[in-house]
């Protein structure tokens, strides 16, 4: 999805697994466009999209509710196949924190996230959006076989890839709290150190471990026709569901950064925060802060839960200054260590241990966003080859170069995990190319797609000059340009020259 | 007597499967990773090396390691 975000002041693009995509996509339907707000602004409304109509109507029953409460309320009126997206209260009250829901394939919830995409879909009056997942054609190929073809070399990349493969399934996105934090990369006690004594208790190893021993499943696909498969269904340790799509974000933010050391207590909150729609990384990330402002202790998870449950689901000025996010609730307080680029929290990989990520966060028009060009791959997991994480000689490069890939990758709508092995495999991508091709008649070669993302990022970077962000805006927060990180005593060293070097292409 | 050096040996993810998570060994003196590698018998053929670390820095298999240093050894992995 695509807004102008009321977090950062630029332009967001979120992504998404769920059932809404590929439901859209049978329908025929390439895009849904919401302009404007509506004139009866004292209520809330529901979208219906059919294959011949969109319904839009008043849903008076649903505002203050929660997303568990509108999935079921849309499986009841409608069936248990149709896809929603919805938020809750926080998103309601346009909250900075705010997530878009999605249902997935086993009724649990994804999240398009960061940048309070919910307050904008808030702010529109728009409660839930719903597809009908009934009456609808398959999807149509240009060359069939083509595509079949090309699919099954795509297919075979990712399972054989030991990253798509093995270790996302085995252990989830979790699995990098133990390198991360090895590396001192793994941004801890809100960004004082690169290492965790919580990494051991947290770690996906771990939490693989009690999965095994409780039950649930440590693989999971977000959507149907997922071949990776790196969520899970996480239970207590007497069995009862807990949480699923346990991500490494959520569980870096809340073990590691603000200093929650029992898994399953983080576990908790992830549940809560998927009902009431709020965004892992912000959300972790404004706690962090909130210590340093002096609102909750580090580690006190159940204090984390209270202040979620009771504060920000009713709005309350406590809940109104977390729901403000991370930048905002520095200010209030007249804080310097906080973690944010254009006002956007941090994610989970410290940008001065791990410098060709910082170069993403402060050059991303989206904000600091760990996904926007994933340096860390490079930098720690050697994926792509080795670029020196704590050194800047190439970083700049690197990350435009995955910039500007991921950009094309994502508007393909795939996952960005398809990157481990579009990295490392050279039959990976022409294969995607080739599945492009087949499906739409196109006849797009490699160097059209990079063409594509270059454009598109310059695109975004134009929107953000027009909507008044400058180069000043792409930057760390002051702290980490004076202050050492532990214990690689990294620090922030790229001249504003050389970040502006971005750019030039 | 042959000089020795103690390396703490960490090991993640697949590699912990009927191993160990963390242990200490002794090895001779201008041991490198290659000769910690064979003596602890990972299957690298099912999960070949992804990342090492000796005290948080990426190493190669012929780095030379001294008395009392950290090595982290990782199957291919990652996330996001």
């Amino acid at each position: 999805m695509g807004t102008k975000s009321p977090l950062t002041g630029g332009i967001k693009e979120s992504n998404v697994g769920g059932t809404i995509a590929g439901i859209m996509a049978k329908l025929g339907v390439k895009a849904l466009i919401i302009e404007g707000i509506p004139e009866d602004d004292s209520t809330f409304y529901h979208i219906h999209v059919t294959k011949d109509s969109v319904m839009i109507e008043a849903v008076p029953e649903l505002v203050g509710k929660n997303n568990y409460f509108v999935l079921d309320a849309m499986e009841e009126k409608y069936n248990k196949k149709v896809a929603v997206m919805t938020i809750g209260r926080p998103g309601d009250m346009k909250m900075l924190i705010s997530n878009i829901s999605v249902r997935d394939p086993k009724g649990k919830l994804r999240s398009y996230g960061r940048g309070g995409v919910g307050a904008v879909m808030g702010s529109k009056k728009i409660k839930c959006i719903t597809v009908d997942a009934e009456k609808y054609k398959e999807v149509t190929y240009a060359a069939p076989e083509k595509f079949k073809e090309a699919s099954k070399v795509f297919t075979k990349a990712l399972q054989e890839n030991p990253v798509s493969g093995e270790g996302l399934p085995s252990f989830g996105t979790n699995v990098l709290v133990n390198i991360i934090n090895e590396a001192g990369g793994l941004p801890s006690h809100n960004f004082r150190s690169g290492n965790s004594e919580n990494a051991e208790a947290i770690c996906g190893e771990t939490m693989a471990e009690n999965i095994k021993e409780r039950g649930g499943s440590t693989t999971h696909g977000c959507h149907p026709g997922c071949i990776i498969q790196c969520s899970q269904t996480y239970n207590d340790e007497a069995g009862e569901y807990l949480t699923s799509g346990f991500e490494y974000e959520m569980i870096w933010a809340f073990g590691a950064n603000f200093g929650i050391s029992d898994l399953d207590q983080i576990a908790k909150i992830d549940a809560l925060m998927d009902d009431l729609g709020v965004d892992a990384i912000e959300t972790g990330v404004t706690f962090g802060v909130a210590v340093d402002a002096g609102l909750i202790e580090f580690g006190d998870g159940k204090r984390a839960f209270e202040i979620l449950e009771k504060e920000v689901a009713n709005g309350t000025p406590l809940g109104r200054i977390i729901g403000g996010a991370a930048g905002n609730l520095g200010k209030l307080y007249g804080l310097v260590r906080v973690p944010v680029v254009k006002n956007q929290s941090i994610p989970a990989y410290e940008p001065r241990a791990i410098k060709g990520q910082g170069i993403t966060y402060v050059t991303s028009p989206m904000g600091a966003d760990h996904t926007a060009g994933y340096a860390v791959a490079t930098n720690i997991l050697n994926s792509g080859g080795h670029i020196d994480p704590l050194k800047k000689e190439g970083q700049v490069e690197l990350s435009r170069n995955l910039q500007i890939a991921s950009a094309a990758v994502d508007s393909t709508g795939m996952c960005i995990f398809v990157a481990f092995p579009a990295l490392d495999d050279p039959k990976c991508l022409p294969a995607l190319i080739d599945m492009i091709n087949a499906r739409f008649g196109t006849n797009l070669n490699e160097d059209d797609v990079t063409n594509l993302g270059k454009n598109i990022l310059k695109a975004e970077h134009e929107f953000n000059l027009k909507a008044g962000l400058t180069s000043a805006d792409d930057r760390v927060p002051e702290f980490m340009k004076y202050e050492t990180l532990p214990p690689t005593n990294a620090i922030w060293d790229f001249t504003n020259a050389e970040i502006d070097e971005f750019w030039n292409f | 007597m042959e000089e020795m050096i103690n390396i703490t040996i960490k090991l993640f993810a697949q590699y912990r499967e009927g191993k160990f998570k963390v242990e200490k060994r002794s090895y001779i003196k201008n041991s490198t990773i290659k000769n910690v590698l064979d003596d602890i018998g990972l299957d690298l053929g099912k999960h070949p090396i992804g990342i090492l670390m000796v005290a948080g820095r990426h190493a190669e298999e012929e780095y030379v390691l001294q008395n009392e240093q950290v090595l982290a050894i990782f199957p291919k992995v990652g996330g996001g």
